[in-house]
């Protein structure tokens, strides 16, 4: 009688068993179903025109705020270069500021001084938002270079106080922006000589 | 303007017509709440491009032609 029990307790034991793993089973093929799915519904979202049509809503925000010759500065150089407060009201070619900003999209400000074109400072600023409106925390690049000139702009020390400060070269390769520097010495040179061939004086050669 | 998308326009009216004016308020108290920055591109009297950043409605220019939100600056790199 109790072999025959045992033997009972043993079938009862192996059956629960096989019952168990049958449902764990379904349990994982579902989940995986439901994971590839969710992959097939990511790709149908996905619209490879987005990011660029982002990109050519914003420069045509960043042309529309800046004015013709900082957009052509950007068109040309790939950054915009933002005068230190303290050099408020000059330009160049009709004075040099103590110290002025380099502005590139998605990378750190650079800040130097133009008369020696030495690096003074990196700073490290983002503009996230959290909420990923379209999937992504990041700006498109020319939203990101108007954020940096309203902000830089608008109020320097605010901005200065939120970033990051590092010595230059800590992620810009140096020797790059002092090419950049140069580069835009040129072409502030070549816009002067442009404007004054525009109007009709010509400085002797 | 938004991440992943660029310009999108939020609101816009005419601040003189009072109905339309608190339309603007609360868009702009909205957007502030969420965390953003606002600033009005204007130009200086020197002729140069800048901008202003405003904390209020009332800071606002009353000629502004648009009022830009961004996220706020945080350190990063």
């Amino acid at each position: 009688m109790l072999v025959a029990l045992g033997a009972c307790a043993v079938v009862a034991i192996v059956l629960t068993a096989e019952v168990g793993a049958s449902a764990v089973k379904r349990s994982l093929v579902s989940w995986r179903v439901r994971v590839a799915s969710g992959r097939v519904e990511d790709i149908a979202a996905y619209d490879p025109g987005r990011e660029r049509r982002a990109e050519q809503r914003a420069r045509e925000l960043l042309r529309s705020c800046v004015g013709d010759d900082d957009w052509a500065m950007y068109r040309d150089l790939g950054f915009l270069r933002v005068w230190g407060r303290a050099g408020s009201g000059m330009s160049a070619g009709h004075g040099v500021a103590p110290y002025a900003y380099l502005i590139y999209p998605h990378k750190p400000i650079v800040a130097y001084v133009p008369r020696s074109s030495r690096l003074l400072s990196e700073y490290c600023v983002e503009f996230p938002d959290g909420e990923r409106p379209f999937g992504s925390t990041r700006l498109p690049a020319s939203d990101d270079v108007l954020a940096k000139w309203m902000a830089l702009t608008g109020d320097e020390q605010r901005l200065i106080e939120n970033a990051n400060l590092h010595l230059a070269g800590r992620q810009l390769d140096p020797h790059a922006v002092r090419a950049d520097i140069a580069a835009l010495d040129r072409w502030d040179r070549e816009r002067l000589r442009r404007e004054r061939r525009d109007a009709g004086s010509v400085p002797a050669p | 303007m938004k991440p992943g998308h660029g310009e999108v326009l939020i609101a816009e009216g005419d601040i003189e017509i009072a109905e339309q004016e608190q339309e603007l308020i609360a868009a702009f108290r909205a957007q502030l709440e969420q965390g953003m920055w606002a600033a009005v591109p204007v130009v200086a009297a020197d002729g140069r491009r800048q901008a202003e950043l405003v904390r209020a409605f009332d800071e606002v220019p009353r000629d502004a032609e648009r009022v830009i939100f961004f996220p706020r600056a945080a350190g990063g790199c």
